[in-house]
């Protein structure tokens, strides 16, 4: 989610939920909050203060995936690199983000019509189609899944009277959707959002604080699952610790008869403590499977429903230690029916017949 | 050969064993026979070095056991020793051929042509792909003689080989484990009530 967030250290947009804000800008997943003026815009773009801005409109689709005007220098925020073809030239040429291409098998060249909205099946704009003329590599971020072009396709494309022709004082009437925002300096970000959240009629948005305050409400459910989660792993302990001194029970002729074969005590325990580190470990390993499985799913869901997937297949470093500790549990289990090894009477369990 | 000398032997200071001397020179087997609740295991348990005596001394093969230490028991007892149990033991989760193997392991003494030979001759070689849950009592007594046997002991304990055997059986098991003893210059004890064995052993002690 960070890469995201790179080079983005406030947003500007009509005023609403802050949070909405950011989702619809910087991840694309949630609605816009409405459109704000290009003049106001720009007014902000030139404060001394801000270091580089780039102004957006989107509420267009494609199949889905979001058409995104942009100036150029959105693409290389993202660090997105050309597969193939350059950026556009002319309004109504576009560039397509690797997923996107890679989804609906979209080539150089290929033309297709927007839908209105955020949504697949809204209105569509007929009368005029967009020329694909470059494709994008995947840079792991949100621009992965948008289709980018100018602001003047979008407001082209949008405005009945068909004036193609994009002057100065045309400009001024236009509207944006939002504006990525970078400071000169860090310090900015703390009175430049509330300026603009006092003195104009638009909203500002830090994305880092946003997104940290949407974690904290997630927060709860989190830490409720991670306090069940270790509950089912000390009942595990406990119920492997149990299941070993019952089979040592029902064994305990086999360890008798390994004894009067020579076998000696160390021989013994060390059985009884690979057994038990194979089921742990094995348990880690189907464990392992398992969660990846869940994530799978979870992300087959995510990548329907607002076209973002998790690619975490990588082992983490939270599960380097859940192996120290399965096989800890393990070794802890073992150490009663190890002790009852050695403290096995031979004689008496052959004669209890 | 074998000596034992003043053996004595009590469970928790209740119940009190007091056993006959043993005196076997080599090749010499014996046959010790006696009624239930005389003993008879217990002194099956001191030879094997699983049980310690109160007092007195045991000598099998040059060395007293009773003073060696548990580990000591240990190598000493999968070098030297045999033992058939009353009631067959086994790693059930295991084969026959996996049990011998087994037995094998512990005493280092991997040998295949060994196995075959030894199922061969107690006629389960059939079974040896069976688990030991599914062999009958009779195969399951012949395949724990397997088990004592396989590892070539010096000494043989057979605890009651013969009870759940037919006469046909009783004579094959016994004529085997002296046949074993004799082809590996081992001694052969046998502890019993079965007085059908009686006719085969020429040295025998009543307890």
């Amino acid at each position: 989610m960070n890469n995201n967030l790179k080079g983005i250290d406030m947003v500007v947009g009509a005023k609403g939920s802050p949070l909405q804000l950011i989702l619809s800008s910087v991840y694309h997943v949630d609605s816009p909050t409405g459109n704000i003026s290009y003049k106001e815009a720009d007014e902000i773009s030139k404060n001394k203060m801000v270091g580089s801005s780039i102004k957006l409109l989107y509420g267009d689709n494609y199949k889905g995936f979001r058409i995104v005007g942009a100036e150029k220098k959105y693409i290389q925020l993202y660090g997105a690199v050309f597969k193939k073809g350059n950026e556009w030239n002319k309004p109504f040429e576009v560039v397509v983000g690797s997923k996107v291409s890679k989804e609906l098998k979209i080539n150089l060249g290929d033309e297709f019509v927007s839908s209105h909205g955020l949504r697949e099946n809204g209105e569509s704009h007929d009368h005029k189609s967009f020329k694909v003329v470059g494709l994008l590599e995947s840079s792991n971020s949100v621009i992965d899944q948008l289709i980018i072009t100018s602001p003047t396709s979008v407001w082209n494309i949008h405005d009945d009277h068909d004036h193609l022709d994009d002057d100065e004082h045309q400009h001024n009437e236009k509207e944006i959707t939002a504006m990525l925002i970078k400071f000169k300096s860090p310090m900015n970000i703390i009175q430049f959002p509330r300026l603009i959240n006092e003195k104009t009629n638009l909203q500002a948005a830090v994305p880092s604080y946003e997104i940290s305050r949407l974690f904290k409400l997630f927060g709860f459910g989190i830490e409720t699952l991670s306090y069940l989660a270790y509950i089912i792993i000390i009942v595990s302990g406990f119920s492997l610790f149990i299941n070993l001194f019952n089979s040592m029970n029902d064994r305990k002729y086999e360890m008798a008869l390994i004894r009067t074969l020579g076998g000696s005590r160390l021989q013994l325990s060390k059985m009884i403590i690979f057994e038990s580190l194979i089921l742990t470990i094995s348990g880690f390993l189907l464990g392992l499977l398992f969660s990846r499985l869940g994530v799978i799913l979870v992300s087959s869901f995510m990548e329907e429903s607002i076209n973002y997937d998790l690619n975490s297949f990588n082992i983490l470093t939270d599960e380097y230690w859940l192996l120290i500790l399965s096989v800890l549990i393990g070794l802890v289990a073992s150490l009663i029916p190890v002790i009852q090894v050695y403290k096995m009477n031979i004689s008496k369990i052959l004669s209890d017949e | 050969m074998i000596k034992t000398k003043k053996l004595e032997f009590s469970y928790d200071n209740q119940e009190f064993f007091k056993f006959h001397d043993i005196n076997l020179k080599k090749k010499e087997n014996l046959l010790i026979i006696g009624k239930s609740g005389v003993g008879k295991t217990t002194l099956l348990h001191l030879l094997a070095g699983l049980l310690k005596s109160s007092s007195g001394s045991i000598e099998l093969c040059g060395k007293n056991i009773t003073s060696l230490s548990s580990d000591k028991l240990d190598k000493f007892r999968k070098n030297n020793i045999g033992i058939v149990f009353q009631r067959p033991h086994f790693v059930n989760s295991l084969t026959v051929k996996e049990n011998l193997q087994l037995a094998q392991y512990i005493a280092n003494k991997k040998n295949n042509f060994r196995i075959e030979s030894v199922l061969k001759n107690l006629n389960i070689f059939d079974k040896a792909h069976n688990k030991t849950n599914s062999l009958s009592q009779g195969e399951k007594q012949r395949a724990s003689i397997a088990m004592a046997i396989i590892n070539s002991p010096k000494l043989i304990l057979a605890d009651e080989p013969s009870s759940s055997l037919d006469d046909e059986n009783c004579t094959r098991v016994i004529k085997l484990l002296k046949k074993q003893a004799r082809e590996f210059e081992a001694q052969l004890i046998v502890i019993t009530h079965d007085s059908r064995l009686k006719k085969h052993f020429e040295k025998s002690i009543e307890l």
